[in-house]
């Protein structure tokens, strides 16, 4: 029981940092469907961010403390990752819009190429550990929770809650909605739908820069390919979901993260990857419009 | 990198001013994106500590290069692009009535081109200096056009984005390996064995797919090409895990004649000729040729079938499909079990060729590759396509080769570290130019009185 | 009409058939026949459910209950409820045509044409393993195709264009493209649905000469909304509202119809009141709110008649359908006639007795 309770936390750590990445996935699917394939990579970027900035208080300050630290180090990556991805979409992604599906698709991948060896060209193709930013370690009844867990999950709910109250309670989350509707309907009405695309992008990448800053806090290393298993799994999570569903993509975070640590634990944790994709593939089968998506209307 | 930034706002200025205007946002942008980036680089010192490199020299390179190049690009390229696009529209029946005469025969050029190669390389460089164009170039490039045509049957025809396309080439690959080392059967036997296994997996992969649609389709490829490498790696007693399967026995003359030196039958002492590797290299060459060429010939064939057309007409409407008696889970289940078969006579080629597999060489990466390729070069189109794979992959192949950057950038300088860096941009660029790929029109596999292309504006791409 | 009594007979029975989405009954037990080498027309109001009965009938949708079936010229019957989609004009050679033109847009005209002779073609090209090596039987089957599609390609006017893409063309030749693409499929029933909407008169023309044409060998079931087209072309009209049978007959007597003018012209809500209180029962209106439909049980309590609240749902069609009680005019007139001594207007709304005993639609 100790050792399923303590699986289950580890889980939904894991979850939560899928979780913040599957929601720029979705969003952007969602609102002008197209798969963000560098998502994973400016997920990765927000991550070498924090770690750039955590060399910087190092060198600059002998002693920070260290929640300032790490807010300092996830308001800067947040900062540079959206500017990131909002020159990304403006460059890549905005001249294709409304033309062929695939092609946006294509440049997608073609800018997660470009940053992941960006990144490699200019910091090195080696792994970068930094030391533990901390590692208190609270044991209740048998379990262990760490500190890291807790902020992890502590600020993926934070996190949650405001993005929760800007896209149903605001008037940019009500002209993203709007957009995601009807593009076209919502111009007519007075709504920037470019404005807003970019500004999902940015939403999406402040999310991801977050998590990359958690994952590097997590696990204390960083490499310019860490972008793709993370990106893909948070894709996975996202369409597990159902893509374009917001709530969907937190849901199937976590449940990809307790797959992933159950499997481990009680299985083999080579096949952990494996496992994740045969229950998403499962779970498409019986429900081709993942779990918390709209089912998928065939009009004749 | 062009940023726009609101062009409507500047109709008074000049276009230098505005060029200029462009060029500081430019600056200001790549200031920040690359101020972490390049004017810091984290390096490991002696303790294997992290440190910061302070690199501000070249971080003002960069984004004054950046500056400038948005301000050509605005000032003078985008009017003269303008300018002649106009001239193009005032005259548009002298461009249309004359292709020139590689336009009107590239087929056959392309052909003759392609047989000659190794001729024509060997004549230059002599069969030792011939190795390397051959093999690098020559037998490289054909198999991802083999992979590309092999993928365009499913992406290009029946319009279903397939993301683990890489997972069939694999099943072609370790079929061939592990077959030919542990039960010797030669290449001419395993090679459609591997196609039909992998024909297998593309009906395994398509069964539980096919009520996907689009992007749901697109992941669950994607998850399936990604179980497969997965599988490979951890299943150690089968596959050996990473370390990959090494010893594959080469191809035989049709099995007359060997390529190993230790035979009795090796082609040098048959024919009475000097001892050279690149025979076998010209000989795989060859192979490789004909394997495109059967590619080629079957999916020029199979279009102008029913099954064929059937899948274009999937591409374009599944329920206007249904509603004509078409059984689209059959004509589906073909274009995956046909697709994939051409992916696993490439993988068995590919395995008998390196000698060595591993799953190193079945990332996602290399299906975004081929993928990439087919987009490029044109959903449905062969010539495209093929041109797409001579630019993209002889275009980074060629990087390896420009040893004398060294000379200019100074010895530390390794060109292919850029190589995947500009295939990614490259990629991106080409898709902004030619967002249909190089060749975007449709051949009509049926007339009446005159065969017309379609242009690229009314075939569909396929929501599955 | 005019034709033999062999001719005569019956090529598609619907009995009792409903469909219903979720709590929205769009079609409630519905019957009619259509008579082989007739045009029947199916008509009615916007959102009577006349595109719900096309998918029913040709398996884009599975009834929730009722019983369709088509009997072919040769004496095979069929049960096109229980028949996959893409068997139904495969086998039991039913074609259709959609209200939002669906072709092969990135085809030439002869390409969508031999597109639909598939299932011939496939068999001539022994499942392809025969056409991938060039035999000659392939090869004559596959000009005897070319030759097919160029006479209905003739027959719509179509021939000059053969070789440009179908998206290409002009909205009238694409409706005449997909007509002459379904009879390609050589079927015995062609459903048309809303064939000569957005037409201009020179277009609608064309059309019905092409339709006419088509009558001498192929039946036609018809779905419009212009009541001057149906009355110039069709033999039997059936009338459509709210999902339910209002009237069934000959063009002239479904003109006369006193509900079918209330449904197409709206007799006013204030107006019916009137006339349920002159007559004074209040049974009347309790009638019209349990409706009908009472012998169908509980599963349809929530169908329009009797449904309390008004209620809108997304039709799967794109369409929007808003119900509330009392809307259906025919209804009201029905309503009326019930409460006057009974009259014809029985069959429209009571059910036959053995109604319990009716098939399922089997598979969902």
């Amino acid at each position: 029981m100790q050792y399923f309770v303590q699986q289950l936390i580890n889980g939904l750590t894991l979850g939560s940092i899928y979780g913040l990445i599957a929601i720029g996935y979705t969003m952007v699917y969602g609102i002008i469907g197209m798969i963000n394939f560098a998502h994973g990579d400016i997920f990765m970027v927000g991550a070498f961010a924090a770690l750039i900035v955590f060399l910087i208080l190092g060198a600059m300050f002998y002693s920070v403390p260290i929640v300032i630290a790490l807010l300092i180090m996830m308001i800067v990556a947040m900062l540079l990752t959206s500017l990131y991805n909002w020159t990304i979409e403006k460059v890549a992604y905005r001249p294709l819009r409304g033309s062929f599906r695939l092609a946006p698709l294509i440049t997608a991948i073609g800018m997660s190429i470009v940053l992941s060896n960006f990144v490699q060209v200019t910091q090195g193709p080696r792994n970068k550990p930094i030391p533990p930013l901390v590692s208190k370690v609270y044991t209740i009844e048998g379990v262990s929770v760490s500190l890291k867990q807790i902020i992890i999950v502590l600020v993926t709910a934070i996190l949650l809650a405001i993005f929760w109250y800007l896209v149903n309670k605001t008037s940019l989350g009500r002209a993203q909605r709007a957009c995601e509707q009807d593009r076209k309907m919502a111009a007519l009405l007075g709504v920037d739908v470019d404005r807003t695309i970019s500004i999902t992008f940015i939403m999406g990448a402040a999310l991801a820069a977050v998590a990359g800053t958690l994952f590097l806090m997590y696990y204390g290393v960083v490499v310019f390919s860490d972008g793709f298993v993370p990106g893909v799994k948070a894709f996975t999570a996202a369409v597990l979901g159902g893509i374009g569903s917001l709530p969907g993509a937190v849901l199937g975070g976590l449940l990809i993260g307790f797959i992933e640590s159950m499997w481990s634990a009680y299985f083999s944790i080579d096949y952990k990857d494996v496992a994740a994709f045969s229950i998403l593939a499962i779970v498409l089968i019986f429900l081709p419009s993942g779990i918390l998506g709209r089912p998928e209307v065939e009009k004749v | 990198m062009a940023v726009t930034v609101s062009p409507e706002r500047d109709v008074v200025a000049t276009p230098v001013q505005r060029a200029f205007r462009e060029a500081l946002y430019a600056a200001a942008i790549a200031l920040g994106l690359f101020v972490l980036f390049i004017g810091l680089k984290t390096d490991q010192n002696i303790s294997n500590e992290l440190i910061l490199v302070q690199r501000w020299g070249l971080l003002a390179i960069v984004v004054i290069a950046t500056a400038v190049g948005r301000f050509l690009y605005v000032g003078y390229a985008q009017p003269a692009m303008e300018r002649a696009k106009a001239q193009k529209a005032a005259a548009p029946a002298a461009a249309a009535t004359a292709p020139g005469f590689i336009r009107r025969n590239f087929n056959q050029i392309g052909v003759a081109v392609l047989l000659l190669y190794p001729v024509a390389i060997v004549l230059l460089f002599g069969f030792q200096g011939s190795l390397k164009w051959v093999d690098n170039f020559g037998i490289q490039i054909l198999i991802y056009v083999m992979l590309a045509w092999g993928l365009n049957i499913v992406i290009g025809l029946a319009g279903l984005l397939d993301l683990g396309y890489v997972a069939f080439y694999a099943v072609g690959a370790y079929a061939y390996a592990l077959l030919g080392t542990h039960f010797g059967l030669s290449f001419w036997i395993l090679l459609p064995a591997a196609g039909l296994m992998a024909a297998f997996w593309g009906v395994m992969l398509g069964f539980p797919v096919l009520r996907l649609r689009g992007d749901y389709l697109a992941i669950v490829t994607l998850a399936f090409g990604e179980i497969i490498r997965l599988v490979i790696i951890n299943w150690r007693e089968v596959t050996n895990g990473s370390a990959g399967i090494s010893g594959i026995p080469k191809v035989s003359f049709f099995g007359l004649m060997s390529f190993n030196v230790s035979d009795p039958n090796y082609i040098a002492k048959v024919l009475g000729i000097a001892q050279s590797g690149a025979y076998y290299k010209i000989f795989l060459y060859y192979l490789i040729l004909g394997l495109c060429f059967l590619t080629a010939f079957v999916t020029i064939r199979l279009r102008r079938l029913p099954v064929g057309r059937a899948w274009e007409a999937l591409r374009e409407d599944e329920i206007a499909c249904r509603s004509l008696g078409i059984n689209t889970t059959t004509t589906k289940l073909t274009a995956f079990a046909t697709g994939a078969m051409f992916g696993g006579f490439a993988g068995s080629f590919f395995a008998a060729r390196q000698g060595f597999v591993s799953p190193e060489s079945f990332v996602f990466l290399e299906s975004a590759i081929i993928l990439a390729i087919v987009v490029l070069g044109g959903m449905g189109s062969l010539g495209g396509i093929a041109v797409a794979a001579l630019v993209m992959i002889g275009g980074t192949e060629i990087l390896r080769e420009l040893d004398f950057l060294k000379a200019v950038f100074g010895p530390d300088f390794t060109p292919e570290l850029y190589r995947m860096l500009l295939f990614g941009m490259a990629m991106v660029i080409v898709m902004l130019w030619k967002p249909r790929g190089f060749v975007g029109s449709r051949e009509p596999t049926a007339f009446l009185k005159e065969r017309r292309a379609v242009s690229g504006s009314f075939t569909k791409e396929g929501h599955g | 009409m005019n034709a033999s009594p062999s001719m005569n007979d019956i090529i598609l029975q619907v009995e009792h058939l409903s469909m219903k989405f979720g709590g929205l009954v769009a079609i409630g037990d519905l019957s009619f026949q259509a008579k082989r080498g007739e045009i029947t027309a199916l008509i009615g109001p916007n959102g009577a459910g006349k595109t719900t009965v096309f998918n029913c009938i040709t398996g884009f949708y599975k009834p929730s209950e009722g019983m369709i079936t088509l009997n072919r010229r040769d004496g095979s019957t069929y049960l096109l409820e229980r028949l996959p989609n893409h068997e139904i004009p495969a086998r039991a050679k039913v074609a259709r045509t959609f209200q939002n033109i669906r072709l092969f847009s990135g085809m030439t005209l002869l390409e969508n044409l031999l597109v639909a002779q598939h299932n011939k073609l496939m068999k001539a090209s022994g499942y392809t393993m025969l056409g991938l090596f060039g035999f000659s039987s392939y090869r004559k089957a596959s000009a005897e195709s070319i030759d097919l599609a160029r006479h209905w390609l003739e027959k719509a006017n179509l021939v000059d264009r053969a070789d440009d893409p179908a998206g290409d063309l002009p909205y009238g030749a694409q409706r005449r493209l997909e007509i002459a693409r379904a009879m390609c499929t050589g079927p015995e029933l062609l459903c048309l649905d809303e064939p000569a909407a957005g037409l201009n008169p020179k277009e609608s023309a064309a059309l019905n000469a092409l339709l006419m044409d088509i009558r001498d060998t192929t039946s036609i079931l018809l779905i419009e909304h212009d009541m001057s087209v149906v009355m110039q072309i069709s033999d039997h009209v059936v009338v459509l509202e709210y999902g339910r049978k209002i009237s069934d007959g000959s063009p002239q007597s479904v003109r006369t119809d006193p509900r079918v003018i209330a449904a197409y012209l709206g007799v006013d809500d204030e107006e019916v009141e009137t006339v349920l209180t002159e007559v004074g029962d209040e049974d009347v209106i309790e009638q019209l709110d349990i409706g009908p439909d009472a012998a169908h049980g509980p599963g349809t309590s929530s169908s329009f008649l009797a449904g309390p609240v008004t209620d809108t749902i997304g039709h799967s069609e794109g369409e929007r359908v808003t119900v509330s009680k009392g809307a259906s005019k025919a209804g009201q007139v029905d309503a009326k006639a019930n409460a006057a001594p009974r009259k014809p207007a029985e069959r429209a709304t009571a059910k036959p007795a053995g109604s319990t005993a009716k098939p399922r639609g089997g598979r969902k």
